[in-house]
């Protein structure tokens, strides 16, 4: 998994609140079998229209942003579906940072798996963020620090400590998890005393 | 200390705890599909790593499959693509599958419980957002990323953190005509779309205790349209006959073993809830939504919202929205939004008694002539039972056409799908823009509100064909 640790980018804003998982990547894309390519389908049904045109109103169409690191969103960003395939199309246009008041769960926990930083901060930071990328002015974020810097101010946002560490080091969870084997197989042992069935034994 | 449910099965799965409270989590059950497994299985290949417990782990191909004649394969090259890929990846790695022609072939979620492969008091993940549906069991279901799957896969553990504790006590008796479904959508409409974020509903009370298994799956299934990931019923009688002698369930001594523990699966009286929801299960109608978010609810009997009326900037914004998206105009009744197609089916609402429950409005009807309908049933099974009930026949006879199995127009990823504005009411999940296909307008509803729908080719109250 790529590292996080610093970003400089003009963040782009969409002021939509809810957005889902398909609006993220519509299910026509979910049928490919590798993690990459999906990001000229980010948000498509937004960004072309019926032709298949790009739609010039759309802010991923738009210079600079169509170069973005940063996405700017409402609240409640990635509800819907599990599809990893939606950090997946972020990541491969280019978003590594998301900044929003709040995350469904599964989408907040599969940014992590992907070297994605979806960060947390309160509605009226979002809004003076908002006139950065409305003035296309950059700012910049500093994992170790937790913090964005936007002009002369920063602010601080929160980070669990063991998702930033592996987003620092860009570790593999099933690496670490593999060398927790001894008390898996102490656990399953027990398993198959307490609770036979499970093994189906 | 007093434990909730989720609490107990929680620590129950605990093979590691770090210090700032990650956990590694037992898996104990693993459903798999081919949309989100292709990329699991690669990375498993790529670093050399087996899959640790085959035999706790079930796949079946549900999302891509066809719902019409099987016998030619599946036309879309891409579809094919991901159930062979499927199909060689639980041969390479030793996993079951249910292939297409399996009559136990089906969605995912419903073929679980049907096989007893769901049962209470285990941690059951899948790559798909709905597992929240296996919570009805008393099991923590819930969705998980590929990544996920990945980790799942390699070491039958998932790295997680504990969740908080939310209730939902519904008391009371449904009136007529009105069903869980109602009951998840008006709940849905009340706490939001991110109401359960971060939390693990538990729902109580004697409304919920009163519901059948498949009732109770369809309220656990549409939890994480409330934000939380799982939702979860303690397990009581009917959950332990419904399991009975199904081909995966504990036979003989285990079975004896395994209703012990079942038994235990109950959350202390005393215990605390972060956050608590009572309901009045009486005061519930019949509900559709208008919107594009499951949270965009109102009862038959009510008006299209009307933005002036939103002092909130952002919720008026969202409204504007969703009504130029969905074709709607503030203030019109619900009754007269004219639709064109009606989809029975899915994980929500593609079980035997959801069938039942329409078949029974539809019996000597005939659907509106504008409308064109379509019977979706959940799994093989679901549709041999409904053919020896003759079920099939009172769909076909009113006008709808009966399918294969599958997730079909819940998501449109196979070949059944809307066309732009086409408006449908569909016992599905997600009215999200483009769910059932770019720029269709879906309407979420209950079975028996799906069948009066396409008898009067609009939105309708069931309770007008309630004999």
């Amino acid at each position: 998994m790529q590292k996080f640790n610093k970003l400089k980018s003009i963040p782009a804003y969409l002021p939509i609140v809810n957005i889902d998982t398909d609006m993220i990547i519509p299910k026509q894309f979910l049928k490919t079998i590798k993690r990459t390519g999906l990001g000229k389908n980010l948000f498509f049904e937004m960004r072309y229209n019926d032709q298949g045109k790009e739609i010039n109103d759309f802010v991923l169409n738009q210079n600079p942003y169509n170069e973005s690191k940063i996405l700017i969103a409402g609240k409640n960003f990635g509800c819907g579906s599990s599809r990893e395939h939606a950090p997946w199309a972020l990541l491969d246009f280019g978003i590594t940072c998301v900044i929003s008041s709040s995350y469904a769960d599964i989408f907040y926990s599969n940014c992590f798996k992907n070297g994605i930083l979806p960060i947390i901060i309160e509605e009226e930071i979002i809004k003076e963020l908002s006139e950065y990328a409305n003035r296309r002015e950059e700012i910049s974020v500093d994992l170790n620090e937790e913090k964005i810097v936007y002009g002369n101010n920063e602010i601080k946002f929160k980070i669990d400590a063991f998702k930033k560490k592996c987003l620092l080091e860009g570790l593999d969870d099933i690496a670490l998890s593999l060398k927790k084997s001894e008390k898996i197989e102490s656990f399953e042992n027990d398993l198959k005393n307490t609770k036979p069935w499970i093994f189906n034994d | 200390m007093s434990t909730t449910l989720y609490d107990k099965i929680w620590n129950d799965h605990l093979v590691d705890q770090q210090e700032d409270g990650t956990a590694l989590l037992f898996v104990d059950r693993h459903l798999v599909h081919e949309v989100t497994s292709p990329q699991a299985f690669e990375g498993l290949r790529n670093s050399n790593r087996k899959v640790r417990h085959p035999n706790l782990t079930l796949a079946v191909a549900d999302h891509n499959v066809p719902t019409t004649d099987r016998t030619k394969g599946i036309s879309d090259q891409d579809s094919k693509i991901q159930v062979d890929t499927l199909e060689d990846n639980c041969k390479e790695f030793g996993v079951q599958l249910f292939g297409m022609d399996d009559k136990r072939q089906g969605i995912v979620h419903i073929i679980g419980p049907e096989q007893g492969f769901t049962q209470p008091g285990t941690v059951i993940v899948c790559g798909d957002s709905h597992t929240a549906t296996h919570g009805a069991f008393g099991s923590l279901a819930f969705g998980i990323g590929t990544s996920e799957v990945e980790h799942v896969l390699a070491t039958q553990t998932l790295v997680q953190k504990k969740a908080k504790n939310f209730i939902i006590n519904v008391n009371g008796q449904l009136p007529l005509g009105v069903t869980s479904k109602d009951v998840i959508l008006q709940i849905i409409g009340k706490i939001g779309t991110a109401g359960g974020t971060g939390s693990v509903i538990e729902y109580a009370g004697d409304l919920i205790r009163s519901l059948s298994v498949e009732q109770r799956m369809t309220i656990c299934n549409m939890t994480i349209e409330g934000g939380a990931r799982a939702g979860l019923i303690e397990p009581d009688e009917k959950i332990f006959n419904y399991l009975k002698g199904k081909p995966m369930s504990p036979k003989g001594d285990s079975w004896e073993k395994a209703l012990n523990y079942w038994n235990s699966l109950k959350t202390d009286t005393d215990a605390s809830f972060d956050q608590e929801l009572n309901l009045n299960a009486g005061e519930i109608l019949p509900m559709i939504t208008w919107g594009t978010s499951p949270q965009d609810v109102i009862t038959i009997d009510e008006k299209i919202p009307n933005p002036e009326s939103e002092k909130d900037e952002d919720k008026k914004n969202s409204i504007e929205r969703a009504l130029k998206y969905m074709g709607l105009k503030p203030d019109m009744a619900a009754t007269d939004i004219k639709i064109d197609k009606v989809f029975i089916g899915s994980c929500t609402n593609g079980r035997i008694e959801d069938l039942r429950e329409a078949a029974k409005i539809l019996k000597d009807k005939k659907i509106s002539s504008n409308v064109n309908a379509m019977v979706v049933p959940g799994s093989g099974l679901v549709k041999e039972q409904a053919e020896q009930e003759g079920l099939d026949k009172i769909f076909l006879n009113s006008g709808f056409e009966w399918r294969e199995p599958g997730c079909s127009m819940c998501l449109a990823m196979n070949a059944d799908k809307l066309k732009p504005e086409e408006r449908c009411a569909s016992t599905s999940n997600r009215n999200f823009e483009g769910r059932q296909g770019r720029g269709g307008r879906t309407h979420l509803v209950s079975p028996g509100m799906a069948a009066a729908a396409a008898i009067s080719g609009n939105l309708d109250d069931v309770r007008k064909y309630q004999n």
